[in-house]
């Protein structure tokens, strides 16, 4: 069956193809080496670590001189399309930002450990072959190896009782959404007789019939849900946000929602799109549960990463949407959405890391009150990146919302765009609050601001990218129908 | 005794069987983590009995290197979930499930 010839003059092409995984692996290992014989060079492992991924975004731009082009590699156990390319940048330039954020904290911290530059290299290597999974066994593999260290990552800062149960629960919960997803795809295997994407999407045709491969697609499709944090499944999100280290909440925020929303986004599209009717109510209900519980439940919150937690959940639910339609406008607005959501995150996580008190961070949302007469720029940048996560127009989280629901309304499914549209009103009334404490409220304790110019750059950019998206939409508009367009022909 | 009315059917029913025994723990649960470790380890096997049952019955090799590599993995798992758990230990005193509660919400 494998044609051992072909598969030997493949396998240079497939490891130039896969450069950035490469380089990714590599370094790690490399560093790893290097923090065990040099435990006090931290500056030059944390400048390694942002190189290395500097080099991998570039080696994943480089071939686009090349005529453009789906390749399946290892017997369509990776896939390097546009939509992987794509995704690809966004991981890892989070990742990127993951590393500028903890280098002040963790030394502020005293958590200075070359462990977190490894632990991130390896996750973002993950990730990044997670959004090219072709295959049922390359998509878990992927998915634990980013699992097992955004577990220790979360249990960071191991002195800490929060940290630590952060890190236990997000470990119980996602092993146990791993197993599911494990044992769907066992049955998947076995009803559809592969594990290839190609395969499965060729026997999804006797979908109803098909009970066994009906039943895998379910506890895939949950096990998906826990990694993406979609309600019913989301009970793990609020409380490892809250507790995680700041920075690594932010790279759960960002890079590892992406990923999962991607891989979600890549199995059905590529593996079950023939069987639409059968998974598009299970996403509906998933939609609709997060869009309206991360609605709600955020309302009462007073720490800012719960906060963000809950917000995130209903981000989600709004991506889920556009899921539903099955279509390239559908997936073109997901892609869209994950960029400039992924923006948000960094500029406000940023702020948050930027806000300080006494050796202790600020999280409490009442303490940001009168933060625009002390810190303005910081005050400013904030309540624009809130108003673009509560979507208001001219700002760039009205177009991410745009796209999407446009999507939704074209596809008829004018109920789910109209709760949609509802859940996203009174999401505005949380962000809109914290701009108010911050603008409106009496002083309360100053908040020092620290000094790091990586912090500040990041919250600059993130709040430009978000006030200029509409001069320059194109930007990001192209690539992301190119990605959408190599998994649903438009 | 007939063995061979062992059929597909019969080891999918076990895998189930374990599968849903695993479940249950980690939700039922309410006194000691270990056990919780135990319980995932138990939905992993099921998995793994479904792909070595499948591969058997389909004449095909790839759910059983799918189950080799399953192994790895749930070795890996286990390793860090025994080390977060150390650490929890360390800052709490305790490995009840019931003190796992500081942050609520």
């Amino acid at each position: 069956m494998i044609n051992l010839t072909t598969l030997q003059s493949l396998a240079p092409h497939a490891l130039l193809l896969l450069a950035p995984e490469v380089l990714l692996a590599a370094m790690a290992m490399l560093v790893l080496t290097f923090g065990v014989f040099r435990p006090k060079s931290m500056r030059s492992v944390y400048r390694i670590t942002a190189l290395t991924l500097i080099l991998a975004i570039i080696a994943l731009l480089l071939p686009l001189r090349l005529p453009l082009g789906d390749f399946t590699l290892f017997n369509g156990a990776i896939i390097m399309d546009d939509f992987a390319r794509y995704m690809k940048c966004l991981i890892l330039v989070a990742a990127l930002a993951a590393i500028f954020m903890a280098r002040d904290y963790l030394e502020r911290t005293q958590l200075q450990r070359f462990e977190y530059p490894v632990l991130i290299l390896l996750a973002t290597l993950g990730m990044c072959l997670m959004v090219s999974a072709g295959d049922l066994i390359s998509m878990y593999l992927a998915l634990e190896l980013q699992g097992l260290c955004l577990y220790v990552l979360a249990a960071f800062k191991r002195d800490s009782l929060r940290s630590s149960e952060a890190g236990l629960k997000y470990f119980v919960l996602g092993a146990l959404s791993s197993g599911i997803l494990l044992f769907g795809c066992s049955l998947l295997y076995g009803f559809a007789g592969s594990t290839g994407f190609e395969d499965l999407a060729g026997a999804a045709g006797t979908m109803p019939e098909n009970l066994g491969l009906l039943f895998g697609l379910v506890f895939v499709l949950a096990g998906l849900a826990f990694k993406c944090s979609a309600v019913p499944f989301h009970m793990w999100t609020p409380d490892v946000y809250e507790g995680a280290p700041t920075p690594v909440t932010a790279f759960l925020a960002g890079a590892a929602k992406l990923a999962a929303v991607a891989l979600i986004v890549r199995f059905l599209a590529d593996g079950f799109l023939p069987a639409a009717t059968q998974w598009q109510q299970i996403i509906i209900a998933l939609a609709v549960a997060s869009m309206v519980l991360g609605a709600f439940a955020a309302i009462g919150q007073k720490n800012i990463k719960r906060l963000m937690a809950y917000s995130a959940i209903g981000h989600i639910g709004y991506m889920l949407a556009a899921l539903v339609t099955a279509t390239f406008e559908g997936v073109a607005g997901i892609l869209l959405y994950l960029a400039l959501y992924l923006t948000m995150n960094i500029g406000i996580f940023s702020a948050v890391l930027m806000m300080q008190k006494q050796d202790s961070q600020v999280e409490n949302i009442s303490e940001f009150a009168g933060l625009h007469e002390r810190n303005p720029l910081l005050a400013f940048m904030l309540a624009i990146l809130l108003f673009s996560l509560a979507g208001v127009p001219p700002l760039a989280g009205f177009f991410a919302k745009f796209y999407v629901f446009l999507a939704v309304v074209e596809a008829g499914l004018y109920p789910l765009a109209i709760i949609g549209v509802l859940a996203s009103v009174v999401a505005a009334f949380y962000y809109l609050r914290i701009v108010k404490i911050m603008y409106f409220d009496a002083p309360a304790e100053p908040i020092q601001q620290t000094s790091g110019f990586g912090l500040k750059f990041l919250l600059v950019v993130a709040g430009v990218i978000n006030l200029a998206f509409f001069a320059y939409p194109a930007a990001l508009l192209i690539p992301s129908q190119l990605g959408a367009a190599s998994l649903i022909a438009p | 005794m007939n063995f061979a009315t062992i059929s597909i059917e019969h080891y999918l029913a076990v895998a189930a069987m374990l599968f849903t025994i695993g479940v249950f723990g980690v939700f039922l649960h309410r006194k000691n983590l270990i056990i919780i470790l135990m319980a995932i380890e138990l939905i992993l096997l099921a998995a793994n009995l479904n792909l070595i049952a499948f591969a058997t019955h389909n004449g095909d090799l790839v759910g059983q290197i799918f189950a080799l590599l399953v192994l790895t993995v749930a070795a890996a798992e286990a390793a860090v979930g025994l080390a977060i758990l150390t650490v929890f230990f360390r800052n709490r005193g305790s490995i009840d499930v019931e003190r796992v509660n500081i942050m609520k919400g």
